[in-house]
């Protein structure tokens, strides 16, 4: 996917001017979050739970490649394959070689983040190959040509009335002719659409939530069975997991999966929980003849050993972009690439560069909330911080602020010159304020004042000028 | 390829600064796969075998699944009145399996069973469980020639038959379950863990039941 | 004393002066105390950053207490000093530092056992959680607790007391349009609440939300919550003019 995350804040104004947009973000706002609430206030191991996930996400990934042989070793004992991808390009490859073998038409595709950021759909369609997104929102999407705004709700920026104007447009070839209004009926026109697609697929492809060493097992955690499907019915099942998915046990698994879904939905739990182990065995009258299993990098093991290692935590359940008031006022497309919100700010940046990517870490007010709610708590806003810190070293940062900031530090480390213009300052402030109490205009400030009042400071003086005067 | 893979895996050593694991270091990684750490224990999947049951029931309904409690006696005949009370045809593609297989089925004269996988164009599927989960209300599925996976996704009704002992109270008991039936490595093809019907929140967040696999669930929980 | 509050709203030091020395502290206020820092640690300028920080340091050097009355600049001290240090003396003093810090009204609540004050305030008002006190330093019920003993006062929630204002330092003018729609959703917070006074720990975010509500042309006076607990609530409220009340 090209990026547009230079152009965050064209992108923003974008979001923030389009009404169905504005209507979408407003049930976000209440919904997950709340639920999750809710579902955490469920379950009185929720916090101790959450510990323990960090803690296992961390062991894993401080003996990650032990883990991965481990994995791999299993898979193989069992008839599947391990393909090594270290870059996007190489999955691609891996995955389209992998396509033609099976002299496939169409590759029946469950929701992958990770097949989203190796632009996957591009390279299969360049091959002739079509694939078939068949989650719901991501089929969505796939019909209008857009991305992911959510990363588990991929569809999250649309309106019940723009997804059946899009169903009307590209069903009534297939006979559907009736604009739709209710949610139900939508998805049952997409399930039977779906369905027959899914029987003719000849390759299955999945992410996984989790790659389970002990078992050599990928878990896969969805709401509708579609990657089930997906994973069941082709001859071929292709997994694609980033290096970071491997854990080592199930009751690993167990514990993530407590926190996976509340942290996500506010379920209890999705309604399918999938553990796949290589391709169907002898007597068997379903499932894949072939099991494969692509591991990709892409940049993540550089991450290791870095202040930026505990990214690698994310388990993918959105609650941070759930709950951020950014991601809230403007969604996910104005990020501009694959994985939006606080994860996406602390991602993007790894994955395609901070020159391109800047301003993503910058557009945080730090208030913490997603840091509040991450089920294996990264630490998300001072991993924003260090992408600003990244910048700064390496003259990134913007001119203005630069030399803003140059001159408000010289100060700072002058307290005598800096009380005297802050003294000045205020005075200032003060006087020409003095009628309104604030200001509609303010030089320099326009920032502030396009928006807002800017309150002036009563007549006295600064607070140190006043205490010096009571005090001596 | 094997250039890939020493690719990332060294890469990951650089960055962790270290060779491959050995020594103590290996042999502690090896000791927890040996013998998994259970995390902390979830009160609520620690009850008696009775109020797991109950609790298993109270989670399916919640997630919108039917539960029934029958007598072995009676699943063939609850089975028929289930699709009658929902207006579905009587017939039904049923798992090959033994246990399945010692229900009195014969008493029912009008259901029309078909044993084997499932087809898109089954509307009402009949499995066993290989355990169900209390903590959540979810149903596991172990493949295998006695139960096709099918059965769990394509027809629109899924109705499982599910031992009363078969159900545990945690995740955790049901790995230990499948190592003990299967091996300490050697999982089954596919663990399906179902709780309720298939859903989408798709769409404005609003759930929906239906999106790919059965509209609706039914759990015949069968008292021993 | 924090920067904000030194140059836009000596009050707010005042009153936290007072709610202090009624509760029997000694204050004192070292004149050569600057800013925190937090404008150069959250642009990435970690160098300038761990100067100011050393200077601060120096500035509070031997206090018992260092209490700030803002939840953000108590957080930089008490969480983020230590992690700027690698060399172990300076780092053992910045967690010195650390450990004595605190936002006032953790202060007042959790350390001094204040449970309530004498004040009068004739109003109904909301209170706003600012971020880094909220979520760093787990002020939440604490200056609840005190407005409770406040006569007259009457509290009504907002739906979402807890969600950002949009402030965030320089990010209100680095994305103003953002930080607009994120303030723009808190003055209808605010307003749902039927509150005529909104309360909250924080200049910067008073200050934001303040200008915000004037801006839309609101009744809602603001001020800080250490205003209303000092009885010192009868002054000109954020933005508005000396003489009106």
């Amino acid at each position: 996917m090209q990026s547009t995350a230079r152009d965050f804040k064209d992108n923003a104004h974008a979001a923030l001017v389009d009404p169905n947009l504005q209507d979408s973000l407003a049930k976000l706002k209440v919904g997950f979050s709340e639920r999750r609430r809710q579902a955490a206030e469920r379950l009185p191991e929720f916090e101790a739970l959450r510990d323990r996930a960090r803690d296992i996400k961390n062991h894993a990934l401080a003996n990650l490649d032990f883990y991965l042989e481990e994995f791999e070793r299993k898979v193989t004992a069992l008839g599947g394959h391990v393909h090594w991808a270290p870059s996007a390009e190489d999955a691609r490859r891996i995955i389209g070689e992998l396509c033609r073998s099976m002299g496939a038409r169409t590759v029946a595709k469950s929701k992958s983040m990770v097949a989203e950021e190796i632009a996957l759909n591009e390279h299969l369609e360049a091959l002739g190959i079509a694939p078939i997104e068949t989650d719901l929102g991501e089929y969505i999407i796939q019909l209008r040509h857009e991305p992911p705004s959510h990363i588990i709700a991929p569809a999250v920026h649309l309106t019940k009335d723009q997804v059946a104007d899009t169903f009307l447009e590209h069903h009534r070839k297939l006979g559907f002719t009736r604009r739709l209004t209710e949610r139900n009926d939508l998805v049952a026109e997409a399930r039977y659409v779906l369905r027959q697609k899914f029987l003719d697929a000849d390759v299955g492809l999945t992410g996984a939530n989790f790659l389970v060493a002990e078992t050599g097992s990928s878990m896969l955690v969805t709401n509708e069975g579609n990657a089930d499907l997906s994973n069941t019915l082709p001859r071929m099942h292709i997994v694609l997991a980033s290096i970071e998915k491997v854990i080592p046990t199930l009751e690993d698994a167990a514990v993530l999966l407590r926190v996976l879904a509340r942290s996500a939905t506010g379920q209890e739990s999705s309604a399918y929980t999938t553990l796949n182990t290589g391709p169907r065995r002898p007597g068997d009258l379903d499932g894949p003849e072939h099991y494969h299993v692509v591991i990709l990098d892409n940049g993540r093991s550089a991450v290791l050993g870095t202040e930026m290692q505990d990214m690698l935590r994310c388990i993918r359940c959105g609650a941070c972009m759930n709950h951020c008031p950014v991601y809230g006022a403007i969604g996910g497309h104005a990020y501009g690439w694959v994985y939006p919100g606080p994860i996406g700010a602390v991602l993007t940046p790894q994955l395609i560069g901070v020159e391109e990517a800047g301003n993503l870490p910058n557009a945080s007010t730090f208030c913490g909330r997603c840091e509040s709610v991450c089920p294996v708590r990264i630490p998300l806003p001072s991993l924003m911080r260090h992408w600003r810190e990244r910048e700064f070293e390496r003259h990134l940062t913007p001119r203005a602020v630069r030399q803003g900031l140059a001159l408000w530090s010289f100060l700072a480390r002058r307290p005598r010159l800096y009380r005297r213009l802050t003294g000045l300052a205020n005075r200032m402030l003060a006087l020409f304020g003095r009628a309104q109490g604030r200001y509609r205009t303010l030089p320099l400030a326009g920032g502030w004042t396009r928006f807002r009042d800017f309150p002036a400071p009563p007549p006295g003086g600064t607070f140190h000028a006043q205490w010096r005067g009571r005090r001596s | 390829m094997s250039e890939a893979r020493s690719q990332i895996l060294d890469g990951i050593r650089r960055s962790l600064k270290r060779g491959p694991l050995s020594g103590d270091a290996l042999k502690a990684v090896e000791a927890r796969l040996a013998e998994p750490p259970r995390g902390p224990a979830v009160a609520r999947a620690a009850l008696a075998q009775p109020d797991k049951v109950a609790l298993f029931c109270q989670w399916a309904e919640a997630n919108n699944a039917t539960v029934v409690r029958v007598a072995p006696a009676e699943v063939a005949a609850e089975v028929s009145a289930y699709l009658a009370r929902n207006n579905l045809p009587a017939e039904a593609v049923i798992a090959p399996s033994p246990q399945l297989a010692g229900y009195d089925w014969s008493s029912q004269k009008m259901l029309s069973l078909r044993r084997g996988r499932g087809e898109g164009s089954d509307h009402v599927s009949i499995t066993g469980a290989f355990a169900a989960i209390a903590e959540t209300g979810t149903v596991v599925m172990a493949s295998g020639p006695e139960h096709p996976v099918t059965l769990n996704l394509l027809p629109d009704t899924h109705i499982v038959v599910l031992r009363e002992s078969d159900i545990v109270g945690g995740y955790e008991e049901v790995w230990q379950r499948l190592r003990a039936r299967y091996g300490k490595d050697r999982m089954p093809r596919t663990v399906n863990t179902i709780t309720g019907p298939s859903r989408t929140g798709d769409i404005e967040q609003a759930m929906e039941l239906g999106a790919h696999g059965p509209r609706r669930m039914h759990v015949l929980v069968v008292r021993e | 004393m924090t920067c904000l509050v030194d140059l836009f709203r000596p009050a707010i030091g005042f009153a936290a002066v007072k709610l202090l020395e009624e509760a029997g502290c000694t204050v004192e206020v070292p004149p050569l105390q600057v800013c925190c820092g937090q404008p150069a640690y959250n642009s990435g300028d970690r160098a300038t950053t761990r100067a100011i920080a050393a200077q601060v340091i120096d500035a509070f050097e031997g206090y018992d207490a260092v209490v700030a009355p803002s939840g953000s600049c108590g957080g930089m001290l008490s969480h983020h000093y230590p992690g700027l240090f690698d060399d172990p003396v300076q780092k053992a003093r910045a967690e010195n530092l650390a450990s004595r810090s605190y936002e006032l009204m953790s202060f007042l609540v959790d350390v001094l056992g204040v449970t309530k004050v004498a004040a009068q305030y004739d109003g109904r008002v909301t209170y706003h959680d600012s971020c880094s006190g909220l979520r760093e330093l787990g002020v939440k019920q604490q200056p609840r607790r005190l407005l409770a003993s406040v006569g007259g006062l009457k509290l009504s929630e907002m739906e979402s007391p807890e969600v950002c204002c949009g402030f965030g330092g320089t990010f209100c003018v680095k994305y103003p349009e953002i930080s607009n729609a994120m303030v723009g959703e808190k003055s209808a917070d605010i307003a749902a609440t039927g509150a005529d006074t909104l309360l909250a720990g924080d200049l910067g975010c008073l200050m934001n939300m303040a200008g915000k509500l004037q801006r839309e042309g609101s009744a809602v006076r603001v001020r800080h919550v250490a205003e209303v607990l000092a009885g010192m609530g009868d002054q000109a409220a954020i933005g508005e003019p000396e003489g009106k009340r």
